[in-house]
């Protein structure tokens, strides 16, 4: 059975050489001809004012919770959608009732203004 | 060949994990705990539960870690992060001590009765482990189920509350 997850072995195993390699290799056969503007902090092509890390707006936050939310809302249909045809109109208003529950929750969301970037 | 696999991953998710502890940047120790929740994922396909593998992914590296990382920032801990507590390094190993000589204990005290549920390893392989979650959650589990998506709810109107400034 674990046989069927080889492929993703492999993948995994060419993506992390992959990764090691472009680093190690340009650090190997790289040139280094170093000057004060290469080695100077990059944005943009923007000189730089002040740091980079600044505070982030709380705005972000919103949208991660938001995302986390739905992002479990989506989680829980796959085993549903597995069992649907099984479990039939049953199955549909328990994701049903999961579902108007959370609709509240993006009706609430859309209402207050979170889902806007002012 | 399979074990040698597990104790290579084990070593990885050991590794990263102590990183998580150990980086200097905040960032770096969330970077390290995406690496162990990796770990995790292979450790629940080789255990046949290639659903809790998908979900450790898709939920904990992707949505969780993102929400951690945004907190990091928004706190922006900068200097603060970088000090060194000795008193919470010491109450940190007390804790670490204790909480290891208590998983000793009890994986000593721990007798296999033999005792088994109805689902098997040959059942998971047969009906699949996606389908008896799905099929139990909605069935037998369907109160915790629903009272999962109030908990939900409540997550948005806290977010809302917290981060808006007009409510």
């Amino acid at each position: 059975m674990l046989d069927t997850y080889l492929p993703i072995l492999v993948l995994i195993s060419i993506a992390v050489a992959f990764a090691i390699g472009s680093v190690v290799f340009s650090r190997l056969i790289g040139q280094k001809k170093p000057s004060a503007v290469k080695l100077a902090p990059y944005e943009c092509g923007m000189p730089l004012i002040g740091s980079a890390r600044e505070r982030v707006s709380v705005k972000f936050y919103l949208v991660a919770v938001t995302f986390i939310v739905f992002d479990i809302e989506v989680a829980f249909l796959y085993p549903w959608a597995v069992v649907f045809k099984q479990l039939g109109w049953y199955g549909a208003g328990a994701m049903g009732f999961f579902i108007f529950v959370l609709v509240i929750g993006l009706i609430y969301e859309w209402k207050k203004g979170a889902l806007e970037w002012e | 060949m399979e074990l040698l696999f597990f104790y290579l991953v084990a070593l990885i998710a050991v590794i990263s994990g102590f990183l998580v502890v150990k980086c200097q940047s905040p960032v770096n120790s969330a970077i390290s705990l995406v690496m162990t929740f990796f770990c995790l994922a292979v450790f629940y396909v080789m255990l046949h539960a290639p659903f809790m593998a998908a979900i450790q992914i898709l939920v904990y590296a992707g949505a969780i870690m993102v929400l951690i990382l945004f907190v990091i920032m928004l706190l922006n801990l900068g200097a603060e992060a970088n000090k060194r507590y000795a008193h919470s390094v010491a109450g940190g190993a007390l804790a670490g001590v204790v909480v290891l000589l208590m998983v000793f204990y009890f994986l000593r005290q721990g007798e296999a009765t033999g005792m088994k549920g109805p689902i098997s390893t040959e059942l998971i392989a047969q009906i699949g482990h996606t389908e008896l979650i799905g099929r139990t959650m909605l069935t037998d589990f369907l109160l915790p189920f629903e009272i999962a998506s109030i908990l939900l709810l409540v997550a948005i109107v806290g977010a809302i509350v917290l981060a808006k400034k007009e409510v």
